[in-house]
């Protein structure tokens, strides 16, 4: 007889039907799958990842080693603990044997991201998280308390042993209950806190089993918290012997825990061994429940009187220093036996073995305290010798800890911990004075909780491996999950590792899913016993968020798809749309690259819309174009230092054409500024960079010129952008704007009007990026699209023409004008480009110096050149390389590149701009621009190709 | 049968001809190479933590060598040919896997940049190619190629001689050939200061008491910075967290390395079988070895955009190293205004693929007292004269 329920009606009646393996069982709902699978007898669960050895379940929570399965039906998991999947009518699940697999075809559960504050965060809901949520609450603060399970309680729930009086069951109750009554306390069940991060914030995992069909299947916390009381208990620690893998094998407090809380025996014939009372306790539940035991054993010579006493009542004698050598299986691998021998305290067999039947082999080395959240961002943990555990020492600021954690054993301790903890707390977040946690100076761990049971208790021993002579080291599973053994960590030892960081890379310990929690200690303790050092001398390795595994799904949320990142649209968009527009990705704004024509390719498309600016009108959504005020008395002052040329000179109701360098003098960004009035600009930028050079300015105002008095606002979005552009385009904008004078006399290029345009007001720059009579004319954003349409109605009769901005680019490199991010590349400079003009000798901007380095300042740099391909059809590929001489082998000297290319209407062929060593020395020489495997001659030329004299531009 | 140790722990001796600072991959193949090549076999490499624990052991193992500029192509194609011989060289199974690196593009710029440095690596003698997004989605079937991608895949470049090797074995590796050759590598031993007689440094202060040298040479990461504080001279670093994570064990999905920029991720699944992804820098300095959630968030929200497959994986681990990025994001290598003192930092986020060149190129500058050719470019008075060496804007990741 192996596994079965204490009461079998009880699932029966519940009546709900899970499929595990193709095999259908019964099960109670809610139950963590891994009761089903005992309750029924399913011994075997899983297998080893490496070395296909089967497995069981070994634990009863997150600790689980073994168990992990996938689970087929929705929302499907890929890789889950047993321990930790909650069971419901039908579910689909199976064995994960190796290996997890992605399901290819299956939609993935979608997860939604939540943000909280608090005051005091408590992680883990057992009698001390319980006891601290609720004193902190009390207390006034704000809390929420992280609940692992789906249920508050943690190990106490079912427990027997008294807390002051009551039982367990009795003290617990009733608190949970009033949980619910506490203002300002916040429950989250099944929410596991897997990161802790500087500065308080605290990221946790919530499940939710039961959403609704298309519902958040997971919810990611970001929990802001001023105080954190980790009461995360302890996670039970395995003893390693030959064969302690085989389905049968598992912790005492897990086979305990699935009695008490899911009344489910995890065998029929158990064998006990530990080396501290609680496994012996853990041994008398186990008869209690109706489990025969065949044998207890306890490493130590002098086990605790109380539960050998016990034991003794039930008929159970204790084989004192004594320890599992090995088990043995039966059918499939599943244990049926356990091999008992005297063991001094190194666990080295002093005699021989005796043999006792079992299916069941409840093994206990002791308790780890679960303080890997305090490691990830720095605590300290030190080992003591009276607690067999590492014990936290220091914590990381505003952080305190409570209960199981801290050593303290009986629940009673945990909870006084707890409400002291949680009061400390509550008083420190509620301080004026108080920083979020994870801020500020570490803490002292508090002072060693009472030695608690203290007084009259037997200490436990620490006892890491049973071995004998005879023993295969290869069969000693360490790390259970990962399929490492004593053997290799012998063998990494052996290799003159002595760090445990190494030991961990060389063996695979601890980077399992369960993230090592059965094996961590474990493996500290042989390596010290290998290396003669103390266990603080060995340490442990650094531990690592999240501390449980993560769905990717629940991570991304709903960044998924379009919101990826958020695509920006302007408020022509839809006009765009249902004309067809082609459009291109440009920073996070999508704009029309073309708008073609039924038949159209795009450089039909291009060859038309560029007719069009240049023989009639055409019209450009230029909303994109990042727009930045520049407000406050030194506004002046402040661009003459982030433009390379000067604005406080520039009169009110004037534009000017500027370019801001990096601090190496390098081209960062170029673009119209406007000033508005004496003590207001506006910086136009390129549509990509608006927001780095938003970032700059205020990096360059906050933290190196706190003195200037600026404000700097993007309000690229605020604004609707037309250009009108052509030969054509006054008349256009005359229908628009009727009561403005448009001649080139009173409207002057460089200068803006405020107006009415289409019955809106309007601001209306006469700027040209094309070569052509330009107007650019800004409306509230609002009005975009009527202003668009109201262009398009009165530019019907010019045969006005939408453009985007492949034409946009070709009509100004036509004229040689640069590109932020064609022609420049981040090692560019103002000279290079042709734009020594606009870089102030006199006056300091940012990257003035650097631009006068030897090496910047060099004759023979790469410089902006056009380029005539010498046959007028072919058009480069942009990014070809240039080259003297068509390729030989390589190395081949490089001498510039292809930055734009294309095929011009006006020009009637093809053409280039490109960077070229020297090239504004080298005008009329052939080179080769070279193209994957193909090299072609191409003339140098001036980078202005087209009305060189700037006759167009007034119209 | 008792294997032969790795390396031996050993005590410092009072002085040797060479200390190098720091056993990051970088530190351990100068020692190495210094002793193999060049018969200088009287070397230490002092270590402050566990060997090579500093961003050695928190890569993402990506090893390329497509780099848009003269300098970057020399120094890391001279490097990918060393790791091409290294397990020869070592007598080691590295786990050197030439399996090729895509590197993305997914905007119009993207691809420009991409075919440029596509035919500037090919000029420079690189394997490199230019593939469509069909050719994209032949090589990586996993991969969302959609034209409603929130940024679609345009192409990509593509480096098959490029790939991964395991951090762990190139530095025991390394190790245990520099110990055979009687290199100490010594743990536990932090580098404090200088021992100096005028402009010359004659020795350093350690945690385990002053140890002389004929030469140092600072091979400690972003701690370059802070070591050589100590002597008054300044470099332009700084330094950063950098993350990487890995999901758990899965059957084979991916079997190249797939990196992009625009839409931010770069994933391999290593033989072991775990994905191990990384993406850009916290946008902060410091020293802390661990970085931001939303970090990892927007990663992965890329990789599951990118790979939907991807949604059903879990994350395991993530972890942080301190980067040294410089001005230019290009390593400084060579001599310093102090005798006897050479230095190799600002590796940033890409100083992996360069282990064993760094390391073969340092060991010569050293040797000879003079900058190895291709070291040249990289000197420190380039910050001075001006001849930056900027990857950044020609789109190439620099991991
Ligand atoms: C998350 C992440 C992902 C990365 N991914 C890649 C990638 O995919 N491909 C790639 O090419 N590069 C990658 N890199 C970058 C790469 O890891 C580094 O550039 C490279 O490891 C630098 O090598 P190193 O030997 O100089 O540094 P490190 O390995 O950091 O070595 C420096 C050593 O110096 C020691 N040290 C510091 N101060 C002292 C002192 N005072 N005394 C003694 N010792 C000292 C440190 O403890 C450390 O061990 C990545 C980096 C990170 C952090």
């Amino acid at each position: 007889m192996s596994g079965r329920r204490a009461a079998p009606a009880a699932a029966e009646e519940a009546g709900a039907t899970i499929t595990f393996n193709g095999r259908k069982l019964p099960a109670r709902p809610g139950e963590p799958l891994a009761a089903t699978l005992l309750a029924n007898g399913v011994r075997t669960v899983a297998s080893g990842i490496y070395t296909d050895r089967p497995r069981g379940v070994f634990g009863l929570g997150a600790e689980e080693p073994c168990a992990y399965v996938r689970v087929d039906s929705p929302p499907g998991e890929s890789m889950s603990q047993a321990t930790r999947v909650e069971v419901h009518d039908g579910l689909r699940a199976g064995a994960l044997r190796g290996y997890a697999r992605l399901p290819e075809a299956e939609e993935a559960p979608r997860g939604d991201r939540k943000w909280a504050h608090c005051d005091v965060l408590v992680v883990g809901a057992g009698p001390a998280g319980i006891a601290a949520a609720t004193a902190a609450a009390r207390a006034g603060a704000r809390v929420l308390l992280a609940c692992d399970g789906p249920h508050p309680g943690g190990g106490l729930v079912g427990a027997p042993h008294p807390v002051d009086g009551p039982s367990a069951h009795e003290w617990l109750e009733p608190r949970i209950a009033a949980l619910g009554d506490v203002p300002e306390l916040r429950l989250l069940t099944r929410t596991t806190v897997t990161g802790l991060h500087d500065h308080g914030e605290a990221v946790a995992l919530q499940r939710r089993p039961h959403a609704a069909p298309g519902g958040a299947a997971h919810r990611l916390w970001h929990i802001r918290a001023r105080r954190v009381v980790l009461a995360t208990g302890a996670c039970e620690r395995p003893i390693a012997f030959e064969g302690n893998d085989r389905p049968g094998v598992m912790l005492a407090g897990a086979a305990v825990g699935y009695v008490r809380r899911h009344g489910v025996l995890a065998g029929g014939r158990a064998v006990v061994f530990g080396c501290h009372d609680e496994a012996l306790w853990a041994a008398v539940e186990l008869h209690d429940a109706g489990i025969a035991l065949t044998a207890v054993a306890d490493a130590r010579p002098a086990p605790g009187p109380a539960p050998v006493a016990a034991l003794y009542e039930r008929g159970v004698g204790v084989l004192t220093a004594s320890g599992v050598t090995r088990t043995t299986a039966g059918t499939g691998g599943n244990l049926n036996g356990a091999t008992i021998a005297p063991i001094d305290v190194h666990g080295n067999a002093t005699g021989e073995g005796r043999s006792f039947p079992c299916d069941l082999l409840a093994v206990s080395g002791g308790h780890d305290p679960a303080t890997a959240l305090a490691a990830q961002i720095g605590g300290r943990r030190r080992w003591s010798p009276e607690h067999a555990a590492f014990l936290p020492a220091e914590l990381p600021p505003g952080t305190r800890c409570a209960g199981a954690v801290t050593g303290a054993r009986p629940p009673a301790a945990a909870r006084d911990q707890g409400t002291e903890a949680g009061h400390a707390a509550a008083a420190d977040a509620l301080s004026a004075a108080a920083g979020p946690a994870g801020s500020g100076s570490s803490e002292a761990a508090g002072s060693a909780p009472p030695t608690a049971e203290g007084t009259n208790r037997t200490p436990p021993a620490a006892l890491w491996t049973v071995t004998d002579t005879r023993t295969d080291e290869s069969r000693v599973f360490v790390d259970l999950q990962r399929d490492a053994t004593l053997a290799d960590i012998r063998e990494a030892v052996e290799a003159g590792m002595a760090s445990i960081e190494h030991i961990k890379r060389h063996t695979t310990i601890g980077t399992g899913p369960d993230q090592g929690r059965t094996s961590g200690v474990l493996t500290t303790g042989i390596v010290a016993g290998l290396l003669g050092r103390s266990m603080d001398g060995v340490g442990g390795t650094g531990a690592r968020p999240p501390w449980l595994p993560i769905p990717l799904t629940a991570v991304a949320g709903r960044d998924i798809g379009e919101l990826l990142d958020p695509a920006r649209r302007t408020p022509m968009h839809e006009w765009h749309v249902a004309r067809g527009a082609v459009f291109e990705d440009v920073g996070q704004w999508k704009r029309p690259r073309y708008f073609p024509r039924e038949g159209e390719d795009m450089r039909a498309a291009v060859l038309r819309e560029c007719r069009a600016a240049r023989e009639g009108a055409a019209v450009l959504d230029a909303s994109t174009l990042g727009k930045i005020m520049v407000e406050g008395r030194d506004a002046g002052v402040f661009l003459d230092r982030i433009y390379t040329n000067n604005f406080s000179t520039l009169r009110p109701g004037r534009c000017r054409y500027g370019v801001m360098c990096t601090a190496d003098g390098m081209v960062l960004d170029d673009g119209v500024g406007v000033r508005l009035s004496e003590s207001r600009y506006l910086s136009t930028t390129t549509t990509g960079n608006a927001d780095t050079v938003r970032a700059w300015m205020e990096e360059w105002s906050q933290t190196e010129w706190p003195d200037l008095c600026v404000h700097i606002t993007d309000v690229t979005d605020n604004w609707a952008t037309i250009s009108v552009v052509g030969p054509r385009s006054r008349d256009v904008v005359a229908r628009l704007a009727p009561g403005l004078d448009l001649s080139p006399e009173d409207f002057e290029f460089m200068t803006f009007r405020d107006t009415l345009v289409a019955g809106v007001p309007a601001r209306i720059l006469r700027v040209s990026f094309t070569g052509e009579l330009t107007f650019e004319i800004n409306v509230p954003a609002w009005y975009g699209s009527s202003l668009w349409e109201a262009a398009l109605a009165a530019g019907r009769p010019y045969g006005i023409t939408p453009y985007g901005t492949e034409s946009m680019h070709l009509l100004r490199a036509e004229k040689g004008f640069i590109v932020v991010g064609h022609e420049t590349d981040g090692s560019v400079t103002p000279v290079d480009v042709g734009l020594g003009w606009a870089v102030s000798k006199r006056k300091d901007f940012i990257g003035k110096r650097s631009l006068w380095r030897p090496d910047t300042a060099r004759e023979d740099r790469e410089q902006l050149v056009g380029l005539l391909p010498e046959d007028g059809d072919h058009v480069l590929a942009e990014g070809a390389q240039l080259v003297a001489a068509p390729p030989g082998t390589p190395p081949v000297p490089m001498q510039g590149h292809v930055t734009s290319s294309y095929l011009s209407a006006v020009l009637g062929r093809s053409f280039a701009l490109g960077l070229l060593r020297e090239g504004r020395h080298r005008h009329g020489e052939r080179v080769y621009a070279v193209h994957l495997d193909r090299a072609v001659p191409v003339t140098v030329t001036d980078p202005v190709f087209y009305d060189k004299e700037g006759r167009r531009r007034d119209g | 049968m008792t294997p032969e140790p790795l390396w031996r722990t050993r005590e410092p001796a009072a002085g040797y001809d060479v200390v190098v600072v720091g056993s990051g991959g970088h530190g351990l193949a100068t020692a190495y190479y210094l002793a193999r090549d060049h018969g200088v076999r009287d070397v230490a490499v002092l270590e402050r933590g566990w060997l090579a624990g500093g961003n050695m052991a928190r890569n993402t193992q990506i090893i390329r060598s497509n780099y848009l500029w003269d300098a970057s192509a020399g120094i890391y194609e001279h490097a990918l040919k060393l790791w091409e011989e290294l397990e020869g060289d070592l007598g080691r199974d590295v786990r050197f896997s030439q399996r090729g690196v895509l590197n993305l593009a997914h905007t119009t710029h993207d691809v420009r940049e991409s075919v440029r440095r596509v035919n500037a690596n090919r000029l420079n003698g690189i394997d490199a190619e230019w593939l469509t997004p069909d050719e994209v989605k032949k090589l990586v079937p996993i991969i969302n190629t959609s034209p409603d991608l929130r940024y679609p895949v345009m192409g990509a470049t593509y480096q098959p001689r490029a790939g991964i090797a395991d951090h762990d074995q190139v530095a025991w590796g390394l190790a245990a050939a520099a110990d055979r050759l009687g290199v100490h590598l010594i743990e536990d031993c932090e580098v404090t200061g200088f021992q100096r007689s005028g402009d010359a440094v004659t020795g350093v202060q350690t945690s385990r008491g002053p140890i002389a040298a004929g030469k140092v040479a600072l091979c400690a990461a972003g701690h370059t910075s802070v070591l050589a504080d100590t002597l008054g001279l300044r470099l332009p670093l700084q330094s950063h967290p950098l993350q990487a994570l890995v999901t758990q064990l899965l059957e084979p999905v991916l079997d190249t390395v797939v990196m992009s920029n625009t839409v931010h991720v770069y994933v391999s699944q290593v033989d072991k079988g775990e994905l191990v992804m990384g993406a850009g820098i916290d946008g902060y300095n410091g020293y802390g070895r661990r970085g931001s959630f939303s970090t990892i968030e927007h990663e992965l929200a890329a990789a599951v955009a990118l790979y939907p497959i991807f949604a059903h994986a879990h994350l395991l681990r993530t972890w942080g190293g301190i980067v040294d990025v410089s001005p230019d994001a290009s390593p400084i290598i060579g001599l310093t205004p102090f005798d006897g003192l050479y230095i190799n930092c600002g590796w940033g986020t890409g100083g992996y693929k360069a282990t064993p060149g760094a390391g073969h190129v340092l060991a010569d500058t050293i040797a000879n007292d003079r900058p190895h050719p291709l070291a040249e470019p990289y000197a420190l008075d380039r910050f001075t004269s001006g001849a930056l060496i900027d990857e950044h804007g020609a789109a190439a990741v620099a991991h």
